[in-house]
């Protein structure tokens, strides 16, 4: 299945947007391991930038860069949004109350608490009344919404705007489900090779088991390694390389994504 | 849309378990709602409880994986002779070839709500036995169906709150179309925990006795639990006489987190995707099977939508007065009872709605009725403003 790439957004440890992240993953400059920085959304209305947890102003921050250096209008375009935990912060508050005596949940607590919580925050945002699909696949969640924002190019032959992101969980749920880092990317696709498009993508499911391709450097690997939705970093290192570059993606436990980067 | 074949389909909630019970219910609008006794829940509300979960251990191989919600997941596979059909569709397509696309809003979390129960007092440490991975992550569903059904096709859990398994059609339409995958296993489950009910009540939205949907009196949702699968496949594929996917729509509010858009703008818009996908004209629905939570917000604008897309004469009900509102699985449940109401030429009523509130005007059904029915469309609204409506129809 063949899409086209309009837009990058990169929101990782010492990885501070896509225009500054480029040569670093291209491998053109040395890697800096650092903070995830989070920019505050330009786009939520008062309220909302006030209620909106971390994970969710992660996962806009990725989408807006992403958008922005596409230049699409975010406010018509469908979105696919690829989390494996979402908002584990929300989660664990919730749990505690849960177990105390009082058990008084916060209705905004309970609000943010649903998977699809950045999504609907993005919506509101961008006004933005297109479909939008939240979906999770454990530690392939980058992989699996991928594939269902490329199936959605294609079939609906719309531009659909993918988003990934997760954030550690606090102790004690970080014991159970270690995440490394926070982290999100994003990545506006297209289904035909317009003025904004900077790459062209191929891309297959294979049902059968792969060596998912690394990073070439340590810190990157274990960025990628630490968080779900790093697991795209060799695809923006394809896509920041001169030349493109095929990778393959774990997947599901037997199957994988082999997906070819390439001029359009 | 292409049409797509819904082959079989199984479905287990507080009506019973199966088809055939789930049918029964419904022509005789019974309720399966009861007083709140789950867990530690001291809420004054009432509950569509699935019995006898707590004895039912998921199958021994895949104890990893037991949880609340995976152990109706398995009740559910079970029923109807679900696993074997789909074990056939293994067998016809390849385990490769066979798509998993489910839905669940809170998969396992009330493992997690009992493990902080029982942290360490001195660490903080949640229990050595607690498994993230294969109960509270959304996940958990989507592997457990996966290994339970030996598929290993393309697979991921969407997660969009009470949207949730409706979404799952359109995922399994898209791949199919697409090639990726011959034939899906759709659905999902949820089930009860006290986040969904604490956090409902924490915003008001849980109703004292059983809920009421578009009656003059409704005040809020009953919390329910249940699961429901179907499988799908290539029209000519597919036995003759299966029920038939014809239209998906989709759309978001972009309204609020919580409270639907007063002016049903986006429930609108998802019916007239799912028209328009089907290549359908609203005069062509015999039936609409209404989300119909029985909160004061969600009829009202449902119902504006409703009439302002159909019109006042085409038959509406809600059935999770029977139900309870299933969250995340209410999607499949009742794109089920809407193959239920196809197949059997029965529109169902409206269990425990008295009157119905005069300022919501389609054409509401407060009891069931006998009646052809081809076409059905069923709308499912989610927190976030997430809406996806199905429109099914007759395969004779």
């Amino acid at each position: 299945m063949r899409v086209f790439v309009e837009g990058v957004g990169i929101v990782g440890p010492g990885l501070q947007g896509w225009t500054a992240s480029r040569a670093i993953l291209a491998g053109e400059e040395a890697y800096l391991p650092g903070a995830t920085v989070v920019a505050a959304s330009e786009l939520l209305p008062a309220a909302e930038r006030r209620r909106a947890p971390v994970a969710v102003r992660l996962a806009l921050a990725a989408g807006e860069e992403a958008f922005r250096s596409a230049g699409r209008d975010a406010g018509s375009t469908a979105t696919v949004f690829a989390s494996s935990s979402a908002d584990g912060d929300t989660v664990h508050h919730l749990c505690e109350t849960l177990a105390s005596a009082a058990r008084d949940v916060s209705p905004t607590r309970f609000h943010n608490s649903v998977h699809n919580a950045a999504a609907g925050y993005w919506s509101i945002a961008t006004r933005c009344m297109k479909p939008s699909t939240s979906l999770g696949c454990y530690d392939a969640s980058f992989a699996a919404g991928l594939l269902e924002a490329v199936v959605q190019v294609r079939t609906g032959g719309v531009p659909v705007g993918l988003i990934t992101y997760d954030q550690p969980y606090p102790e004690p749920l970080h014991s159970a489900r270690p995440i490394a880092t926070s982290f999100g990317a994003a990545l506006v696709l297209a289904p035909v090779a317009g003025e904004r498009a900077i790459a062209a993508l191929e891309i297959e499911f294979v049902p059968s088991p792969v060596r998912a391709t690394p990073m070439q450097d340590a810190g990157l690997e274990a960025v990628r390694l630490g968080n779900s939705a790093a697991r795209a970093l060799p695809l923006l290192a394809a896509l920041a390389a001169k030349g493109g570059g095929s990778v393959a993606i774990d997947y599901l436990s037997g199957a994988h994504l082999r997906v070819a980067a390439g001029e359009c | 849309m292409q049409a797509l074949a819904v082959s079989h389909f199984s479905i287990v909630n507080s009506l019973g378990s199966g088809a055939e019970a789930v049918l029964r219910g419904l022509r005789e609008n019974r309720s399966g709602l009861t007083p709140c006794d789950f867990d530690a829940a001291a809420i004054d509300t009432y509950i569509g409880r699935v019995q006898g979960l707590e004895e039912s251990p998921v199958r021994a191989d895949l104890s990893d994986f037991d949880c609340r919600n995976n152990r109706l997941v398995q009740r559910c596979l079970e029923q109807d002779g679900f696993d074997e059909q789909v074990a056939q569709a293994r067998n016809r397509y390849g385990a490769g070839r066979v798509g998993v696309f489910l839905g669940t809003s809170t998969s396992g979390i009330h493992t997690t709500e009992l493990a902080y129960r029982r942290r360490d007092l001195r660490t903080g440490a949640l229990p050595a036995d607690f498994r993230y991975a294969e109960t509270q992550n959304a996940f958990s569903l989507g592997e457990f169906v996966r290994r339970y059904s030996g598929l290993s096709g393309p697979a991921f859990v969407v997660s969009s709150a009470c949207s949730s398994t409706a979404k799952v059609f359109g995922s399994a339409a898209r791949m199919i179309a697409q090639g990726v995958c011959d034939a899906a296993l759709v659905g999902g489950a949820d089930s009860l925990c006290l986040t969904t009910l604490y956090g409902f009540h924490s915003l008001e939205l849980t109703a004292r006795g059983p809920c009421r949907p578009y009656d003059f009196e409704r005040d809020g949702i009953s919390v329910g639990e249940g699961a429901g699968f179907a499988l799908i496949e290539r029209v000519e594929r597919a036995a003759s006489g299966a029920a038939l996917l014809l239209g998906v729509g989709e759309s978001s509010d972009a309204y609020h987190m919580s409270t639907p858009h007063p002016e049903g703008l986006g429930a609108r818009l998802s019916m007239q995707q799912a028209l328009e996908s089907a290549g359908l004209e609203p005069s062509d629905i015999d039936y609409i099977n209404l989300h119909g939570t029985a909160t004061r917000t969600n009829d009202a604008s449902e119902d504006k939508a409703v009439v302002e897309v159909f019109g006042r004469d085409t038959p509406c009900s809600s059935t999770k007065g029977s139900t309870g509102h299933l969250l995340g699985a209410a999607g499949i449940t009742e794109a089920i009872i809407s193959i239920l109401a196809i197949k059997n030429d029965f529109m169902p009523g409206s269990a425990n709605t008295r009157q119905v509130d005069p300022a919501l005007t389609c054409r509401y059904l407060l009891r069931g009725k006998d009646a052809g029915v081809s076409r059905v469309l069923t709308n499912s609204f989610g927190f976030g403003g997430s809406n996806c409506s199905l429109i099914l129809g007759s395969g004779e």
